[in-house]
């Protein structure tokens, strides 16, 4: 059986999953335990949220699959995540440049989802949202707290800024899958989001006195299967045990 | 005959704790929204929604309520979750909020969509100890994804507040 939408379902749980799993990598590394607590609890949402759309795509699909066989069966060009999620997390600066960007575009995202004629995605977005929220207001925080932080912070998130932007342009454009789940009412378009989220963006940004190169050029490609080598790496890791052991089981 | 079980069921409910914060049960969480028979396949449905997406106690929660229900020879019994509507801690009762105090957690705030949040403004959390409110937000995220990590500027103690969602 063939899923309508399949690939708009997982260019959204593949976001969610790969964020996750690089989040996952300051358990037991962050800067002080609160936030290391933080960024674990953080990543466990989407990896909830992650598992929730590959349990329907797999119900909808009727192959007798299962969520894990989309986490862990999959190879980098099946993959269909925004590049911005696969960089690696470099210090922690960058790290939460990346979750400020990023959660602010999700939480506008799953705001126009509520709308979707999709009855899962709505509950899905409905639900979501409502943790998003708490993840916006940490890494809001900390962009506000490292920039008008000392000398050597200020530096730290204008470099991680001036690193992590050109990935940012792709979460406001639109893929084939998107554009046909968009067509259908299903889907999000977003650059009818685009104005909003950069409008707020920029207005933490301004109040942290960093500043954003307006010549950027724009990394994309993610949602076509194209990756950064960076992807190859992360799905090393995380898909390690069952392919050295295929069908084992917790 | 079904609705009398149905009575024994929500009554044996009441004996599955929730894992991580055992003062409640998965009642008293507002987890279990239903309970449905279905004659064709002559089954029990529990349907049970999520606190947070990735809350590690649900797969434990549903572990709990089918052995629960099977030692007390509740037959054909499958746990379904879903997200619609999506779980508030408006349904947690006033009962559940006090015991919860009780055991050292601030509970959460009533009217939980709430959009000042977003925008950063500060909420006023009492602490579950000496009752003050001079507390501080020592981090969004505590020990479980459902609670933030506060202090008590009073009596300095570290406590747990149920966040609102």
């Amino acid at each position: 059986m063939t899923m309508e939408h399949k690939e708009y379902y997982l260019t959204l749980a593949d976001t969610l999953l790969i964020l996750g799993q690089r989040l996952s990598e300051w358990c037991g590394h962050g800067p002080a335990i609160e936030e290391d607590i933080a960024l674990s609890n953080v990543a466990l949402d989407y990896i909830g949220q992650a598992t929730s759309l590959f349990k329907e795509v797999a119900q909808r699909e009727g192959m007798g699959k299962t969520e894990d066989d989309y986490a862990f069966l999959r190879d980098a060009w099946e993959y269909r995540n925004l590049l911005i999620v696969e960089i690696p997390n470099g210090d922690y600066a960058k790290t939460i440049v990346r979750q400020f960007v990023f959660s602010t575009w999700y939480y506008h995202f799953l705001e126009a989802l509520e709308q979707s004629n999709d009855a899962f995605l709505q509950g899905f977005a409905q639900k979501s949202i409502k943790e998003v929220k708490y993840h916006f207001q940490h890494s809001r925080d900390w962009i506000l707290r490292m920039g008008g932080g000392t000398a050597e912070s200020h530096r730290r998130l204008q470099q991680a800024l001036n690193d992590i932007w050109e990935y940012t342009g792709e979460m406001f454009t639109t893929s084939a899958a998107e554009l046909k789940a968009i067509a259908a009412g299903v889907g999000v378009d977003n650059t009818k989001i685009q104005d909003t989220v950069l409008r707020i963006v920029d207005a933490v940004f301004e109040e942290a006195a960093v500043q954003v190169n307006p010549e950027t050029w724009m990394q994309k490609g993610g949602k076509e299967g194209k990756h950064s080598e960076h992807l190859g790496f992360i799905l090393a890791e995380m898909q390690f045990l069952q392919r050295a052991y295929p069908g084992s089981k917790w | 005959m079904v609705g009398a079980h149905a009575d024994l069921i929500w009554e044996y409910l009441r004996m599955v704790e929730d894992p991580e914060i055992p003062v409640l049960n998965v009642i008293e969480m507002g987890i279990v929204r239903e309970l449905v028979w279905e004659e064709e396949k002559k089954m029990w449905h529990v349907i049970i929604t999520p606190t947070y997406s990735g809350c590690p106690a649900m797969k434990a929660i549903e572990e709990d309520i089918l052995e629960t229900l099977a030692e007390l020879q509740v037959k054909n019994v499958v746990v379904d979750t879903v997200l619609s509507p999506p779980w508030t801690t408006d349904w947690m009762t006033d009962e559940a909020r006090e015991k919860l105090r009780a055991t050292g957690i601030a509970p959460p705030e009533k009217g939980s969509a709430d959009k000042g949040l977003l925008m950063g403004r500060i909420k006023e959390v009492a602490c579950p100890r000496c009752h003050s409110i001079h507390t501080i937000m020592v981090s969004q995220f505590g020990t479980t994804a459902c609670k933030a990590l506060y202090k008590c500027g009073d009596c300095l103690e570290p406590f747990d507040h149920f966040k609102c969602i």
